[in-house]
């Protein structure tokens, strides 16, 4: 999802970093990365604080919560959380992606559902530089997936919703 | 002219795809993490049917550098990569390229260590790039890329030092920006050197006797000391050579500034983040980077030096640098250390606390 963000960015013009945590972490726990698109030159791909985190477990709650900036963002998904976020000076959002996915039978587009779901809440880029990058990363004969993913982002779009 | 493509590639990528497009002639190398995908893309760039560039994957780093040394031995643009206890491994084939003057390329992707350490990025083998790591009088040209479009214009880079001083070259990076992602634009296709131009150019090469009356031999040995005297001040001359011409460096926002942050690599990306929060502060703080770590740019950072109040020295390690930067300024000015250590990037916050409590 990260990646796919990234090149949605490049696809704008924008300036863009992806930073991986390609430690232990891949093999499960905090796997995480970080992704700044921004309007000017980037100075540190490494960050102390987020504007928007996303959260799939437990354990990435607990480690990014803190992080994120006074009147930021915060989006979950219910299925691998038991205990929500609870700082009550930031936005929180619930999206039900894994449930979602599993009904649609399409697990396999449950990051495109997240994303779609990060872009109404943070439009930082547009559905059409999504679809672009898609297809600038895929191999063609994979263009036939764009349009079911393409329902998945407009899908995570509409479930979102914001935890007062 | 028509625009140049942007890609979004990480860094080892980026080194890979650059030594396919500056004419390399063969790679050499054994995985470890956090460098293995400059082995991958080559692997899945088949160059050999290409450019006809050679991809090996060795036995060991010792094997490595050894067909490295026999490569650069017949005048071929050859280069390996590896990550810090790997890179240890190659100590001894270093030395004995330096004492043979064979150019090629290293690039370190530096981990964490000591020992195996951990796979997290590390600027912890300064002192072994800058300072020897193997035996003997030698240096290695170093370069610090701190960004994944350095990475892609240091390789060819570093070959043209390599060549121009007949001296290993090595690009130190490290896991961040190795494994980051950022838009590059990779540089032009330059076509691999013909045998002709590669005895014209490397006289000095094992291209075959060709007519000539005495052969070449590569070697780093010398029995007669008086002649191995000799050796060590012509290498010792190139040094001086590479030291007047060679040192690279980047100098942000430093004019105004009442401080001066210095650092290389990826520490630099985060200085500079630390400088836009100070500054917001009113804190008056500016940076330079060395490019060149070895030639070290001694006299442009004394030069900056002369009406700042202190200087902290940011690198992921426990203090390597500043030791050089100390030397640089005479320990005129304060000159303070951070770092974190065994794999941990600081974010730049942490810097500008650090920043503060040497000012206060």
């Amino acid at each position: 999802m990260g990646k796919i963000l990234a090149y949605s960015g490049l696809m704008e013009g924008k300036e863009v970093t992806w930073m991986p945590a390609y430690g232990p972490e891949q093999r499960g726990g905090t796997a995480n990365c970080t992704v700044i698109v921004a309007d000017e030159e980037i100075a540190s791909p490494v960050l102390s604080s987020y504007d928007v985190v996303i959260v799939l477990n437990q354990p990435s709650l607990e480690k990014f919560e803190p992080k994120v900036k006074k009147g930021g963002a915060i989006i979950y998904d219910s299925y691998g959380i038991m205990n929500p976020p609870t700082r009550k000076d930031i936005r929180v959002y619930k999206i039900n992606a894994m449930d979602t996915a599993a009904q649609l039978g399409m697990t396999k587009v449950f990051n495109m559902i997240v994303l779609g779901g990060l872009l109404k809440v943070c439009p930082m880029v547009s559905i059409d530089s999504v679809l672009k990058g898609l297809r600038k990363t895929l191999p063609e004969r994979h263009w036939k997936l764009i349009p079911m993913n393409e329902e998945a982002i407009r899908k995570g779009m509409e479930i979102i919703e914001e935890v007062k | 002219m028509a625009e140049k493509e942007v890609s979004l590639i990480k860094g080892n990528e980026a080194i890979a795809l650059a030594a396919i497009r500056c004419g390399c002639d063969g790679y050499f190398g054994y995985p470890i993490t956090p460098q293995s995908e400059v082995l991958e893309t080559l692997a899945a760039q088949k160059p050999w049917e290409t450019t006809g560039m050679v991809v090996l994957q060795a036995e060991s780093e010792l094997a490595s550098i050894n067909m490295v040394y026999g490569g650069a031995g017949t005048g071929k643009r050859v280069m390996t990569s590896s990550s810090s206890p790997g890179i240890s491994l190659m100590q001894e084939g270093m030395s004995y390229l330096a004492g043979a003057e064979l150019p090629c390329v290293v690039f370190n992707c530096m981990r964490g260590g000591p020992g195996l350490g951990t796979i997290q990025p590390s600027q912890a083998d300064y002192f072994q790039t800058c300072k020897g790591g193997g035996h003997g009088d030698y240096r290695l040209i170093t370069l610090a890329p701190s960004s994944v479009q350095e990475m892609a214009d240091f390789v060819d880079l570093a070959f043209e030092l390599a060549f121009k001083y007949r001296n290993p070259a090595m690009i130190l990076a490290d896991g961040v920006i190795g494994q980051m992602m950022e838009k590059v634009v990779l540089p032009d296709f330059k076509p691999r050197r013909t045998e002709e131009q590669i005895i014209k150019e490397c006289p000095w090469a094992a291209t075959g006797r060709m007519g000539r009356k005495n052969p070449n031999v590569i070697t780093s040995l010398e029995l007669q000391s008086e002649v191995m005297e000799q050796n060590n001040l012509r290498i010792q001359e190139k040094y001086k050579k590479c030291e007047e011409n060679e040192v690279r460096y980047e100098e942000y926002k430093c004019e105004d500034a009442d401080y001066m942050i210095v650092a290389f690599g990826s520490a630099a990306r985060i200085a500079k983040k630390t400088i836009a929060l100070a500054r917001e502060q009113g804190i008056k703080v500016g940076l330079l980077r060395p490019i060149t770590l070895w030639p070290f740019p001694t006299k442009e950072i004394a030069k900056l030096a002369k009406n700042k109040k202190g200087i902290l020295v940011l690198e992921f390690n426990a203090g390597q640098m500043i030791e050089d930067v100390r030397l640089a300024v005479e320990c005129k000015l304060p000159v303070e250390h951070y770092g974190r250590l065994g794999g941990i990037v600081p974010d730049p916050d942490e810097v500008l606390d650090a920043l503060k409590k040497m000012i206060k």
